[in-house]
């Protein structure tokens, strides 16, 4: 038995040899992505995984690209990357903000291997990172929001308080204002990306108190189906969610990866990559995409979101301009000055007009 | 701030709705430790109960069918916790464990196809008369089927367990399962029957999370409420009526937190987040303080393996 033990041990051992030696393939160039969540998620994930495809589709056999779902962010991170890594990846997409230090520890272990990180703010010589001005297509929904509301009051169903977030509160909130002065804003932070029963009660709770316009910047499609069942609007996160709430979908901002992806997956493989870079890109480099507008837009708002949307695009017109005030009072922005990349990449205050205190 | 802006009538038909799986789930443990059996396992039945209703209420389009495969589910896989604890007598406390982990793992699997899907719909029934009293009525009368039934089965466990014979054979075999077999009663075919019972009950309360509640389907979408569950069953004094109690209590300040945020109450966020946990813990102690001093209503042979003794 013993015996038997070990060639059966020693036979397993080289068929799954064999098995991961022929997953690592002959395509030229391998890229390696993984995911926070599933793909099936129709947000977040859903869209890192279109742009992936989009990889697949634009390189043909020279490309094969791998992923991995469900990855949390933690050590199993490195334990997947360096996995990806030691199979022959020569780049690694990390697509959500917790695998900074897993993105990190592995890239200082492979040199070669070209790492991208999504939302991150560390780098490395072979570590890049990645993200979008969400907050540019949040002007877009906060002014169709402030237009569509009849209750004037309009609810927010936020994550974690951290700066892309308050950004997008911000961004949507003086948009919404300029569109409708007698708007108001009732923000919920539920601490958490997903969790489509916390974000469904946030949402429901919002509608109770009149919202009937929803805002959210969590990831579930949760709240686009209450926002259906309780006839009020809401707007598609990440990705187009109308499928949820064929009425209640004005229209989503969606995250454009694609373009990105086949760029940088262009430029390692011709040896122009460069590590140490941050790009921050929106609507005008199409990594923030207004989805289509719904019907139950009337037709002069929907050209004003069109013009806002190009306004952005083209850089006339910038979502945080003065004359703006912080939520004490006192001054951020004189008349017609933007806000400075610093300020909203670290931004931590509410601007005037919106109640409430972000918490700590 | 203005408290006016909050809908109280609402927020009390919401806190019943948010309650409903926790009363369900907790019922069913309910029973099971009454006779004699601890099982930790509920957070995995509920969510198995939460996946196969989903699937089935998407398949077959209606969401009472689906409603009844979660709780055929649920009873399902508690059998299992029974054969190994009554047939192979293991342990009970890592039992229970196991099943929750390999439930929430096969959950997950099961379910991989069917995220970001929409369910069928179960309509809400209002009672003639009765919905259309001003406030009450929101409150209470415009539920669904299953929120009616959970009522119900809080008033027929408490009728069974204090007012019939087998109510009290079932608790005689949980204070002390060796003059009950030494009466003559069946120990492993009753205590069979409870597990067996606990776990459709689990899955009923799993199933409603995902069909009516959010409604969708999501990997580890029960998010501790097993283990909330549990808890309830112990602070309850394992009183059906207290358990009900407690529930709502759980369930009204989760509501309540999240209105106080609305209007923009400034209060600590993980204060608030907490306070669910606490004021039910709290209440649930003052009570059993006051009256029933010492009578915590533990069965006796809660946890311990039966061995015939021939």
């Amino acid at each position: 038995m013993r015996q038997f033990m070990k060639y059966f041990s020693a036979s397993f051992l080289f068929i799954s040899m064999v098995i991961t030696s022929s997953i690592a393939i002959a395509a030229d160039y391998k890229v390696g992505f993984i995911y926070i969540g599933p793909p099936g998620d129709h947000g977040w994930n859903y869209q890192h995984d279109v742009g992936r495809k989009a990889v697949d589709e634009a390189f043909g056999d020279k490309v094969e690209t791998v992923f991995q779902e469900n990855v949390p962010e933690s050590a199993d991170a490195e334990r997947v990357m360096t996995q990806m890594a030691l199979s022959g990846a020569d780049m690694i997409f990390a697509t959500s903000f917790g695998y900074m230090e897993p993105v990190l520890n592995v890239a200082k272990k492979f040199p070669k291997v070209k790492f991208e990180h999504a939302t991150g703010y560390m780098t490395a010589d072979n570590v890049s990172t990645y993200s979008a001005r969400f907050y540019e297509g949040r002007t877009v929904a906060g002014h169709i929001a402030g237009k569509m509301t009849k209750s004037n009051t309009i609810g927010y169903v936020a994550s974690y308080p951290i700066p892309e977030v308050v950004r997008g509160i911000n961004s949507a909130y003086l948009a919404a204002k300029k569109a409708n002065p007698n708007v108001e804003f009732k923000v919920i932070w539920i601490f958490t990306w997903y969790d489509p029963a916390k974000e469904a009660d946030a949402a429901k709770t919002l509608i109770s108190q009149g919202a009937d316009v929803i805002l959210q910047h969590v990831d579930s499609s949760a709240i686009m189906t209450v926002a259906e069942e309780a006839g009020v609007y809401a707007f598609g996160q990440a990705s187009d969610m109308s499928a949820f709430g064929p009425n209640a979908h004005l229209t989503a901002i969606i995250n454009g990866w694609a373009p990105y992806y086949v760029k940088k997956v262009k430029q390692g493989m011709d040896g122009t990559w460069k590590g140490a870079e941050q790009t921050f890109d929106g609507i005008g480099a199409g990594m923030v995409i207004i989805g289509p507008l719904s019907d139950k837009i009337p037709d002069s708002v929907k050209k004003e979101a069109m013009e806002i949307r190009d306004g952005i695009a083209s850089g006339t017109l910038h979502s945080f301009t003065g004359p703006i005030n912080k939520q004490d009072g006192s001054p951020w922005l004189k008349a017609g000055e933007t806000a400075d990349m610093g300020t909203l990449l670290g931004m931590n205050f509410y601007v005037e007009g919106i109640e409430g205190d972000i918490p700590q | 701030m203005d408290l006016s802006e909050i809908n109280f009538a609402v927020l009390v038909a919401s806190l019943i709705v948010a309650s409903t799986p926790l009363v369900l789930a907790a019922l069913g443990e309910l029973i099971v430790e009454k006779s004699g059996v601890l099982n930790l396992g509920v957070e995995g039945m509920m969510i198995i109960g939460a996946v196969t209703g989903f699937i089935v209420g998407v398949e077959t389009g209606s969401a009472y069918i689906g409603m009844m495969a979660a709780a055929m589910a649920g009873a399902l896989l508690s059998l299992l916790f029974a054969f190994i604890i009554l047939i192979m007598q293991a342990n009970q406390v890592a039992s229970g464990l196991a099943l929750t982990i390999f439930g929430l793992g096969i959950a997950a699997l099961m379910g991989h196809p069917y995220t970001g899907i929409k369910s069928p719909q179960i309509s809400t029934i209002s009672i003639p008369i009765l919905s259309e009293i001003p406030v009450l009525g929101t409150m209470f009368f415009q539920h669904d089927l299953i929120v009616y039934l959970s009522l119900i089965s809080v008033l027929v466990i408490w009728y069974f367990l204090n007012r019939m014979r087998a109510g009290l054979i079932l608790r005689s075999v949980g204070e002390d399962h060796d003059v009950a077999h030494s009466l003559g009663y069946r120990v492993v075919t009753i205590r069979f029957l409870a597990i067996t019972f606990g776990g459709a009950m689990a899955g009923v309360g799993g199933g409603y999370l995902s069909l009516v509640r959010v409604p969708q389907w999501t990997e580890g979408m029960t998010a501790g409420a097993g283990w909330i569950a549990l808890a309830l069953v112990v602070f309850s004094g394992w009183r059906p009526f207290r358990l009900l109690i407690g529930a709502y209590i759980f369930g009204g300040i989760t509501i309540l937190q999240l209105n106080l945020q609305a209007i923009g109450v400034n209060i600590n966020i993980a204060l608030l987040s907490m306070a669910p946990y606490l004021a039910t813990i709290l209440a649930l102690v003052v009570i059993s303080m006051s009256r029933f001093r010492g009578n915590r209503g533990a069965p006796g042979c809660l946890g311990r393996s039966f061995v015939k003794i021939t």
